[in-house]
This record gives C-alpha cells, sequence and structure tokens, in this order.
C-alpha cells in the first residue's frame, strides 16, 4: 500500500529527473521488503526450512548419517503397508468429499425451510467442537462388534433378532466319533437306519447348565423306556455329567434332558414326522411305517446367535472410520454452504418460481450453479483435510486391522516414530503425502486470485 | 545440518526435563532412626512406577532411609526412561539410581557409558543370594550393572476354580493334557481359553512359552538375540504347536474372529467377569490384578493359576520380567545410591514391598512367608524355583518395530496367524523378514 502511495507523488511530479524517479522507486522497494520480511521469515521457518529439510532428509538412511539416495523411495513402493496406505488414502479422497459436499448442499437447503434452522444447524455443528482423539474413542466403541458393548451391532442384532428369532442351542454340538454325524447345514443326524420299534440317545455336549432351559430334568428314566412296535422313540440329553465322572455316549443319572429340541424323522430325505422333544429330552414318533429312518435334528436348534455386523473387521474399517469423519465434518459443509445459500440472488429463485419450476428444478438449475463457487471451495478444503486425517484412523482402527485401514499420515507417523524410528522413510512418505496436496493446493491458491481480481 | 540436530535434542531434552521436573517429584522422605551413615544426602530415584506401584516403592525407600538416614526422593518418568534419563543426563540433573523395566534399557544405558559396575557387596549379595540368571540379565559384556529388584512371572495359567470343577478336571501338566482338558471344559458348555488377540503382545507371549518349553533355553536365546534365524525349524514346530490351540473352534472363545477382537482386560473378562464365557485365560502375574480390581475376584478362591504346562517333554518354561536398579555416574549422590542398591539387593527390602502385595522377587533368601497371598506365594516360588532356566520376555529384548509396536512386527503377524494358523511355515517366513528389518536398523 505504502510503495504504490509512494509510487504515484513520484509519478506525478512533472519537473523530477529520471534518477530521483528512480531513487524513490528503490526506496520504495526497500520499504516493501522491510514490511514483508517478517512474514518471509516466519514462512521460510516454520514452511519452507521443514519441507527442504524433510526432502533431504529423505534420502538418508535411518541414523541420518547415511546418503542412500533413492533407496527410501523404491522401499517405500516396496513395502505392502504404504501400497495399502495410498489405496486408502485414495478411497478417503474419492468418497470422503463428495459425499460431505453433498451432504452439507442437502442440509443447507433443507435446513433454510424449517423453522428451526439455528437450532439444527447447532445441533449439526456441534461435533466439530468435539476433538478427534475424544471423537475417535467414541466411535471405537460404537462399533465394538461385541453387542453388549457396540452401540451400532447391538441395534442391529437386535433389529436381526426380531425377524429371525434364535435358537434354543447355540452352543451345543455332538461329541466326535459318537455315533452322530454333522450335516454340512450344521444338524444332526443319527447315521444308521432306525426302525419303528428302536429307541435312540443322541448325546449333546456344550451347554452350561444355567443355559437349560426351565424345567429340563434327567433323562434316565426317559432312556429306559422302550418303544412300541410302530413307533421311533428317544431321547436328547446333554451328554456331560457336572463335576466330571461321566460315561461318554451313555446317559448317566444326573446327566439333563434337552427339552424344546426340534426332531425330525427322515425317510429316502423326506421329512415325515417331526416333533419336539418333553421337559426330560424325550420324543417319540407314533404311527410310523416300517421301514429304516434316520432321527435328525435339524439346524434350527443350533443356529449360533447372530453377530451383526463386523464394522471394524478388514473390509469394513475404511468406510466405518470414513463414517465417523462424516459425524464430524458434515455440520462444517453445511455451515459453509449454507452461508452461501443466503446470500443467492432471491430474484433469480423468485423468477424461476414464477416460471412454474418445481423446487427440485429450482435447485437443480438455480441453486446448484449458482452455489459452484462455494460448493469448489468446501470441496477442494475437504480433499486437503482429508489427505492429512490420521488421529481417526490411528484411534478407531484395532491392532490386528490397523494395517488395512493405515493412510499415507499414519504411515508416516508409524515408520519415523511409532516403532520404525526409521525417519529417512517416513521423510520420503511426507514428499510424498506434499506432492499429492500440492494440486489441490494450487487450486485453491489460483481460485482465490481470480476471486480477488 | 548436524549442529541444528544437536540444538533440536537439546530443545527437546530441555522440554522434557522440564516437564518431568514439573510433574514427577514425590515427597522428600526425612530422616529417622538407624545408623545415620548417610545423613544430610538425598538419593534420587527414578523409575517407571506410578499409582500404588510407586507408592509401596516409596514404603521401601522409607526404610531405607530409616535404616541409614539418607533422604530419598523418587521421579517417576512415564513409559520413556530411556528419553527421560537420557534428558535429565544432559541437564546436569542425573538421578543416582534408575529402575530400569527392559534388558534393552539396560544394555542400551551401559553402551552410553552411563552406568557405574556395581560394588563389590552389591556383586557378591547378587552372586550369592540370586540365581545366575539374573546376574546375567544385569551384566553387559561380563560387567554387573544392574540389580532385578522387582520380576514378573508370565508363565501362569489363570482359570476359575469353578469352571473347572464343573468340567471335573485339574490342572494339567503338560500342553497335550491342557489341550484335552480344554476340550473337556469346551464339553461343559464354557468355552477352554479366552484369547486377547487384540493386544499382539498377549500372543508373543504365548508362543515364547511354548518356544521355551519346546526348544530349550539356548535355542531361546539364540533367537532372542537374532543368532537363530525365524524360519528355523524349531520356530516352525512351536507355531505349529501353537496353531493346534488357535485353529480350534471349541478351545477359543467365540473363535478366532472374536478372539482377534477381544483385548487384554477383556480375555480377563470373559473368565472372571460376572458373565463368564471361558474357564481359562494366559497372561502373567498381573491377571490376578485386574481379575481383584475389576471384577472382585478373591484371589485364590475364584481365581487361580497353574503353571504355563511343559511343551512335547521339555521342561516347563518360565518367561519373566523385571525392573533392574542400576546407578548412574552422573548423579550427585551416587555412593549412597550405591548403598540403596546393596540395600535393594537384601531380603529385607524386598520383603517390605511384598507385604504391601503386586510384587516378586527373584531373591532366593528372601521368606516366602513375607508374601501377602497364597497364590502370590506360589507365583514366587515357582519363579525362584526355576532358577537359572528363567527367560526374559523375548519379545521385551527385540527391538520395538520388532517386538513392541502395535500392528506391526511379531505382534501383527502373530495377530494374522491366530486369523490363519493353517499355515507355520508362510508365517515364520513372514516373521523372520519382519525381524531382519528390524535388528538390522
Amino acid at each position: 500500500m505504502t510503495a504504490t502511495t509512494l509510487a504515484k507523488e513520484a509519478g506525478s511530479a512533472p519537473v523530477a529527473s529520471a534518477g530521483r524517479a528512480r531513487r524513490t522507486r528503490r526506496r520504495g522497494r526497500i520499504i516493501a521488503v522491510l514490511f514483508v520480511l517478517p512474514a518471509l521469515l516466519l514462512l521460510g521457518a516454520l514452511v519452507v526450512y521443514p519441507v527442504v529439510f524433510s526432502v533431504g532428509r529423505s534420502f538418508f538412511d535411518a541414523s541420518g548419517t547415511r546418503f542412500v539416495g533413492g533407496d527410501n523411495y523404491t522401499e517405500m513402493f516396496r513395502d505392502p503397508a504404504t501400497l495399502k496406505a495410498i489405496r486408502n488414502t485414495t478411497i478417503w479422497v474419492v468418497v470422503a468429499p463428495a459425499l460431505l459436499t453433498g451432504l452439507g448442499l442437502i442440509l443447507a437447503v433443507l435446513v433454510e425451510k424449517v423453522r428451526w434452522a439455528t437450532a439444527f444447524k447447532l445441533l449439526l455443528f456441534m461435533p466439530m467442537a468435539v476433538s478427534f482423539l475424544a471423537a475417535g474413542i467414541i466411535f471405537r466403541l460404537a462399533y465394538d462388534e461385541d453387542p453388549d458393548k457396540g452401540v451400532l451391532n447391538a441395534a442391529v442384532v437386535s433389529v436381526h433378532d426380531a425377524f429371525a428369532g434364535t435358537s434354543s442351542y447355540p452352543t451345543a454340538r455332538a461329541r466326535e466319533g459318537q455315533g452322530l454325524i454333522h450335516g454340512a447345514d450344521g444338524s444332526y443326524r443319527t447315521g444308521t437306519g432306525v426302525s419303528p420299534g428302536d429307541s435312540v440317545t443322541l448325546g449333546l455336549v456344550g451347554v452350561l447348565p444355567k443355559d437349560l432351559p426351565a424345567g429340563a430334568g434327567p433323562a434316565y428314566a426317559a432312556a429306559g423306556r422302550s418303544a412300541a412296535p410302530d413307533e421311533v422313540r428317544g431321547v436328547v440329553y446333554l451328554d456331560f455329567t457336572p463335576g466330571g465322572g461321566g460315561r461318554q455316549g451313555e446317559v448317566d443319572r444326573r446327566e439333563s434332558g434337552l427339552p424344546e429340541m426340534k426332531v425330525e424323522a427322515v425317510r429316502d430325505g423326506r421329512t415325515v414326522a417331526s416333533t419336539t422333544t418333553a421337559s426330560d429330552g424325550s420324543f417319540r414318533f407314533p404311527g410310523l411305517a416300517s421301514g429304516a429312518y434316520t432321527v435328525e435334528l435339524p439346524e434350527s436348534n443350533f443356529a449360533p446367535p447372530y453377530q451383526g455386523v463386523s464394522w471394524l473387521g478388514r473390509t469394513l474399517v475404511t468406510p466405518a472410520i470414513i463414517g465417523a469423519y462424516l459425524w464430524i465434518w458434515t455440520g462444517f459443509a453445511m455451515v459453509l454452504i449454507g452461508a452461501g445459500l443466503s446470500t443467492l440472488p432471491r430474484d433469480a429463485l423468485e423468477a424461476a418460481r414464477m416460471d412454474g419450476a418445481n423446487e427440485w428444478q429450482i435447485f437443480r438449475r438455480i441453486t446448484v450453479p449458482l452455489l459452484a463457487p462455494v460448493l469448489t471451495v468446501v470441496f477442494v478444503t475437504l480433499v486437503i483435510n482429508v489427505m492429512k486425517v490420521f488421529d481417526l484412523v490411528y484411534i478407531i482402527a484395532p491392532g490386528p486391522v490397523q494395517e488395512d485401514a493405515t493412510v499415507l499420515a499414519t504411515q508416516m507417523w508409524l515408520v519415523s516414530f511409532g516403532g520404525g524410528n526409521n525417519q529417512g522413510l517416513g521423510s520420503a512418505l511426507g514428499v510424498l503425502l506434499l506432492l499429492l496436496v500440492i494440486p489441490a493446493m494450487v487450486f485453491n491458491v489460483r481460485r482465490f486470485r481470480r476471486s480477488q481480481r | 545440518m548436524m549442529r541444528r540436530t544437536t540444538l533440536l535434542t537439546g530443545c527437546t531434552a530441555l522440554a522434557l526435563a522440564l516437564g518431568a521436573t514439573a510433574c514427577g517429584g514425590g515427597p522428600v522422605t526425612p530422616a529417622g532412626g538407624g545408623d545415620k551413615a548417610l545423613a544430610g544426602q538425598t538419593v534420587t530415584v527414578a523409575g517407571v512406577w506410578t499409582g500404588s506401584e510407586q507408592k509401596n516403592f516409596q514404603k521401601v525407600l522409607d526404610a531405607f532411609s530409616a535404616k541409614t538416614g539418607a533422604k530419598t526422593q523418587f521421579v517417576s518418568t512415564g513409559d520413556n526412561v530411556s528419553t527421560v534419563v537420557g534428558s535429565k543426563i544432559e541437564g546436569g540433573n542425573a538421578p543416582d539410581v534408575v529402575m530400569v523395566p527392559q534388558v534393552g534399557v539396560l544394555q542400551q544405558f551401559a553402551q552410553k557409558g552411563w552406568l557405574q559396575p556395581l560394588s563389590t557387596t552389591a556383586r557378591q549379595t547378587i552372586g550369592a543370594d540370586f540365581a545366575s540368571v539374573w546376574k546375567n540379565y544385569g551384566s553387559v559384556d561380563g560387567t554387573l550393572y544392574g540389580l532385578y529388584f522387582k520380576a514378573a512371572h508370565k508363565s501362569t495359567v489363570w482359570y476359575s476354580p469353578d469352571a473347572l470343577a464343573q468340567a471335573g478336571v485339574e490342572p494339567p501338566k503338560t500342553y497335550d493334557e491342557m489341550l484335552k482338558a480344554g476340550h473337556t471344559v469346551s464339553d461343559s458348555g464354557l468355552a477352554a481359553f479366552a484369547v486377547a488377540g487384540q493386544d499382539g503382545w498377549t500372543l508373543t507371549d504365548w508362543f515364547e512359552n511354548i518356544y521355551l518349553s519346546q526348544a530349550g533355553p539356548e535355542k531361546y536365546d539364540a533367537l532372542a538375540a537374532h543368532k537363530l534365524k525365524w524360519t528355523d525349524a524349531s520356530v516352525v514346530k512351536a507355531l505349529t504347536t501353537l496353531g493346534k490351540l488357535f485353529k480350534d473352534k471349541q478351545l477359543i472363545a467365540g473363535g478366532q474372529k472374536e478372539a482377534l477382537n477381544t483385548d487384554f482386560p477383556g480375555s480377563v473378562e470373559k473368565v472372571f467377569g460376572p458373565e463368564p464365557k471361558a474357564g481359562m485365560v494366559y497372561e502373567g502375574d498381573f491377571v490376578a490384578g485386574v481379575a481383584h480390581d475389576q471384577f472382585g475376584r478373591t484371589i485364590g478362591q475364584d481365581a487361580d493359576f497353574f503353571a504355563f504346562p511343559a511343551v512335547d517333554g521339555g521342561s516347563a518354561p518360565v518367561v519373566s520380567g523385571g525392573d533392574a536398579a542400576v546407578v548412574l555416574k552422573d548423579g550427585k549422590n551416587a555412593k549412597a545410591g550405591m548403598k540403596l542398591l546393596e540395600y535393594l539387593a537384601t531380603p529385607e527390602a524386598a520383603a517390605v514391598w511384598a507385604k504391601a502385595g503386586g510384587f516378586l522377587s527373584p531373591n532366593k533368601k528372601l521368606d516366602l512367608a513375607s508374601y501377602g497371598d497364597d497364590v502370590t506365594r506360589a507365583t514366587a516360588k515357582s519363579l525362584v524355583a526355576a532358577g537359572d532356566s528363567v527367560r526374559f520376555d523375548m519379545s521385551d529384548q527385540a527391538p520395538a518395530a520388532f517386538g513392541g509396536t502395535k500392528g506391526a512386527g511379531e505382534w501383527k503377524l502373530l495377530q494374522d496367524f491366530l486369523g490363519d494358523p493353517s499355515d507355520p511355515k508362510a508365517t515364520a517366513d513372514r516373521l523372520e523378514a519382519a525381524a531382519a528389518k528390524a535388528y538390522q536398523g
């Protein structure tokens, strides 16, 4: 500012010699440099020097004393963890900013139309006030796979169980080599042909005494009864004497029957009779035609409880963390876009309405195109932000899947400080990250310049 | 570049030193009783302990003060002992005695020339009252620098006596018996083991116990120093043995997938929590602490342990850890510090903390009656009885990149192995590749 004023004054004096004008201009330039100097120094010390240092450091080995040329860079691309980090960062950059901008736009437009707009905005903006660390810990808990701990799986499991129901003996199984054949679908059936007049004992294990249905009684008496000539009868019992000592494969006195177990008589692959065991585990199929049958305990008795979704498993961990990121940043996108929205020329919208455009058309043809500059700014800012995401990934991903969730920023930290202690390789990763961010930066700066002109 | 690095390190050191002094200054203990030979001197001790451990160690220091008249001051360093102590030495404010928690740190200190060799008295006590393995772990290149004051026992399998009684099994003596007992427990309706797969270090401890028993102490030492490659047949065999347990759905609570989602406190909860899901959990003596403090179990009654059983005819393994006391050359009262160390070597000092609980001493002369409860007494007995066959936790001896980093190295590879134990050979190959990289760096 000062420089321009001085230059103008110099130019306005018609009698001034060329030499004087030059001197004044030089003085002006010196003053300008003096004014810029503090900023330049700060920028140099805080930005340029570290960048140059990192680039230099990336050509040295872990100890920092031996020059290794491009070895860190080749090593970087040979390491499968880095490749995963690049892949994940790409997923983040492609998915998160677009989703956020879209969500922010939709919310901003909708919030404008409700009565309690400010309250809504405040509510949606609130996660921004939560630190990434705290948000990470919250989501780590929310995503926990154990339905007793993770709220998301608790919801998923209760919805699922409301429709599908649960089996009564999820943990029960037969000992191997004791007559029961384990079907591929999870059912158990007798191997030998059973004919009317036979009685069978089906021994299972793996049920805690406290998990038995109320009223379950000893199976010993029922196992002793013999079958009428036209019926097949038997017991399904828990082949385990509490405290040990029972004989395997035989119904001991203290062994309990397994009530409410579905039993089927199968002949030639067709279920001909089906029943449920009584409280002592006994069952009978009366009135069977003679022939060879198989007694089967269908799979529905044993279906394992639904475990919910493995949010933090290998496949879902990155989408899950992006979800947490959305929770934090949606408010930001919405508020920025909302600000842009409030400056839109109302007359254009009014005109469109007068011409009979519906709300969707207005949104598509007028709001979005007019908002495009704001949307771009939000989008690019988010791209840069997403590139350096670290805390959420580091906190939410459990140890076993950390490598599957890793992004460039976490990888850089892990390699340099988190055990790897190879700051040379870490610097190389930092340089890679820098190269990836630069295009977005340049784009933003150029846009900024254009809008100033 | 070199100068700038020094400047940077100096700044970090200064910041750390300031931080440490600001938050770590313990109370200065007044003198009282005893012969007062060291009256007027203050011994500064640095260590990782906080909370109840710090409180109990303070009792030991108080006893020392009462005896000698020296004042003592304990400074808690937090987890990173070597950084804090390094910066204190550079800042001219070195503590006199440091309790180092790992063999690797002790070696690092000795190589930097920070440590004073132990006095003749201390050497003699250690030679007479400690198994020579502790002397070896306290020595670097033949010179004795460290006294192992506190030890941990990492070869204990904890179980719920109710669950084992329900299944009618006795604590097993061999690994195969343990798997068989596990199957019986599983028949009774409870899973056999809770495995904390989400915390990689528990898996390395599993492996180390099996390897120490199966391959023997010599190979264990060689592997710990990476003189033996991880591709060695003995490693593959140990992994296969471990895989027998890992791949058996009936033995692991919730199967492999759930094990990988269980952290260490979670695994203790599965056995000793309000809703038991498994009968046994393997980890060190500190399981008792979690079972008691978090889940209100009475140790010895609702929670007990058996020694990690012998594998394939080997002797039962005793994997251990511990904190060694060392004297720094740069300490202001290094001489009084050495006296403290001599005191710590006596059974008298160990008895003070043993009474307070949460402590095991490798000192043979310590009367087992000093321990507060039967279970601790049994762990201490097993540790002392193991004598020279005790081995330090292998992953603690390895570079952090291999043996101590979440999501990398041995932790991660054993987690992968827990997820898919079908190919021990491939896992051994990957372990070797990771180890080669970490040991060379």
